[in-house]
């Protein structure tokens, strides 16, 4: 019933290095990421800095070219293809919405330039109208248009850089940590309209976020990257509920939970060290140099996916013996 | 209340910046006292005031920004009055700081260990071998591996969470009164966040230090401190224990925040219910009560008064009209 949107198969993303005199090092960013998105429902990916959310969101709408790997939206392979045709179902809303806004243009030639771009108005008139109405859907107003973006705060700027992605009609949206940098009481404002905007577009969103408490508030399934792979992917319920994989479980319980009494009976699990270098990631499971559970065997091997029930699926050698 | 000694006492502390478009009253009459060895947090949203005011503490408002009422009593010194050469001797040794961003507030061309030995070469009389042996034992203190080879290390060879903790090592050599954290964990990731504030806690407990969280986080808060002040618009709106804050919550703005916040443990998906609005421009504060424009329950006065503190405990006050309601009953604007 449900309908694969997007298909991400194996997907690598390198970034070279120069490391001395004629040697070139390899960042691995993104090592083999699998996973798909049905239409309409919200993934959200979390992880740590440095673990490759982003790159994924980008690279998968091809703003990076990938190194390897295959992505698959609506049953059409775009690996290789012209991607003008997909920008117009494909956006992204980015997380800085200090740097994601040129300067010089006005708001309304900000949210006209997808529409431009795509032809998506047959006349200035109707270019307007639809400037504005996108102003409305996202509550701004139309007096909004003619003003420039530093005259915004923060959370009107992030309304802005919804509505330019919503200007050409997307199905899809990567959503890359659109609330980090805005204040509490209006992070809740822009989650709510992302949701209302989801259920009366029927869009589909990939949510990039390292607050654990955001993402599992709006997605569906939730995937956990460490060091450039997916480690544990599931439900986002049956993710916080039944964690599989230690570091979901440290990740988890190192999250402050904002009540005095929850938050002093919680039991961290707390890891030790910081993440490896994307440069050279250790041998077998990646996550290994700060696994309490870490034995021979992940040094050696590298896990692979297996599932666990209820399409909650998790790559770590010790699940079930811990 | 107790046999605690009070370190800190705050009075009607008013701080302005006095920018080309106006004055801007980013601090605006700020009281509060803490004792020896408490945890107080203070939060609220940018530009509430929570940074000036604490920074204050330190005599680190410069101009533009201005004391212009007020005074801060800190360890029996009147930081308000004291020149700039007098508080430098209190800088670092009685009462430290630590930042958000540990990239910028190390300097990139010295060693670790050379701005750790800064501190001590300033306020101490100890030998540079002394230093030395000093700084590398800070090192391990913090929880840093190979204490020795990271103090001839620069700061671009450190990563988020090993940087913040050089600055924590920094702020503690002289094990000071008194720490201000200023969201010394909101660039850093939930695991390295978590390992540093258990290394505060541990840290305060062998100092015997008290601690301002400057935060936006109210987990963090929850998971530390004993007392919090909640900011709106320059002014601390309510402040209390946690628990009277979580549990007992008197402001409006208060309840918003936490509203606003997704409970991780919620078992079906409920709506999330935001502070509606923008927050105030300080320049052009709206009279009354700065949160009235964007208050589920304003009433006429709140448009054109300002409330004053009702108090609930001797701990627990708050700034709303609502709680003054006897008074005011029936008078309910739109």
């Amino acid at each position: 019933m449900t309908k694969k949107l997007l298909e991400v198969n194996g997907l690598k993303q390198y970034f070279p290095v120069k490391d001395g005199f004629l040697k070139t090092n390899y960042v691995k960013a993104v090592d083999g990421v699998t996973f798909h998105i049905d239409k309409g429902e919200t993934l959200g990916l979390v992880g740590e800095s440095g673990c490759g959310k982003t790159t994924v969101g980008r690279t998968l709408l091809r703003l990076y070219e990938p190194t390897e790997g295959q992505i698959i939206y609506d049953g059409v392979d775009i690996t290789n293809v012209n991607m003008l045709p997909y920008r117009k179902k494909m956006q992204i809303v980015f997380q800085d919405p200090y740097a994601s806004l040129n300067p010089r243009m006005t708001v309304g030639d900000i949210v006209g330039e997808p529409i431009d771009i795509h032809n998506l108005a047959k006349n200035a008139k109707i270019r307007k109208e639809k400037i504005i109405s996108l102003l409305e859907t996202v509550g701004l107003n139309s007096e909004h248009a003619n003003r420039y973006p530093h005259e915004f705060s923060g959370g009107q700027r992030q309304r802005i850089g919804i509505a330019r992605a919503l200007a050409v009609d997307p199905e899809f949206i990567v959503c890359d940590e659109p609330i980090s940098a805005l204040d509490v009481s209006i992070q809740a404002q822009v989650i709510n309209m992302l949701e209302d905007l989801q259920k009366e577009m029927g869009l589909t969103y990939l949510f990039i976020a390292h607050d654990l408490s955001i993402v599992k508030h709006i997605s569906n399934r939730v995937g956990v990257m460490y060091l450039g792979k997916i480690v544990e992917l599931a439900g986002s319920d049956d993710m916080y509920r039944n964690p599989l994989h230690p570091y979901t479980q440290s990740l988890l319980s190192a999250i402050p939970i904002p009540d005095v009494r929850l938050c002093r009976e919680q039991e961290r699990i707390i890891l030790q060290g910081d993440v490896p270098s994307p440069l050279n990631p250790p041998s077998g499971c990646s996550f290994r140099t700060r696994c309490p559970y870490a034995k021979e065997i992940c040094a050696k091997e590298i896990p692979l996916f297996k599932e666990y029930g209820n399409n909650h699926i998790a790559a770590c050698h010790r699940i079930g013996e811990i | 209340m107790n046999n605690k000694e009070l370190l800190l006492d705050i009075k009607n502390l008013s701080i302005s910046f006095f920018t080309p478009s106006g004055e801007v009253k980013a601090v605006n009459d700020v009281s509060y006292h803490m004792y020896d060895g408490e945890v107080l947090g203070i939060v609220g949203e940018s530009g509430s005031g929570k940074s000036v005011s604490s920074y204050s503490i330190m005599g680190l408002i410069s101009d533009p920004g201005k004391i212009v009422n007020g005074s801060i009593m800190f360890n029996n010194h009147q930081i308000d009055k004291m020149t700039e050469k007098e508080l430098q001797k209190i800088r670092g040794k009685e009462v430290s700081i630590i930042f958000q961003d540990p990239m910028s507030s190390l300097n990139p061309v010295f060693t670790i260990g050379h701005q750790i030995s800064e501190v001590l070469k300033l306020h101490t009389k100890l030998s540079n071998e002394e230093i030395k042996k000093r700084s590398i034992e800070l090192l391990e203190l913090v929880g840093m591996n190979e204490p020795v080879k990271r103090y001839s290390q620069y700061p671009h060879e450190f990563s988020g969470g090993m940087r913040q903790r050089a600055m924590i090592a920094m702020a503690l050599a002289c094990e000071p009164k008194m720490l201000i954290a200023d969201e010394a964990t909101t660039a850093l990731d939930v695991t390295i966040q978590a390992q540093i504030l258990e290394l505060m806690v541990e840290l305060k407990d062998k100092i015997g230090m008290s601690i301002i969280m400057i935060t936006h986080d109210l987990g963090v808060v929850a998971s530390m401190c004993e007392k919090l002040a909640v900011m709106y618009a320059g002014r601390i709106v309510e402040f209390g224990t946690v628990e009277d804050i979580f549990y007992n919550t008197k402001h409006q703005y208060t309840l918003g925040l936490l509203k606003s916040i997704p409970k991780i443990n919620a078992d079906e998906h409920e709506r999330l219910i935001p502070i509606e609005g923008t927050p105030v421009d300080l320049l052009y504060p709206p009279e009354g009560c700065p949160f009235a424009p964007r208050c589920e329950k304003t009433m006429k006065i709140c448009l054109t008064q300002m409330p004053g503190y009702t108090y609930l405990s001797d701990e627990h006050y708050s700034a709303c009209w609502l709680l003054d309601k006897e008074k005011f009953e029936g008078e309910k604007g739109e």
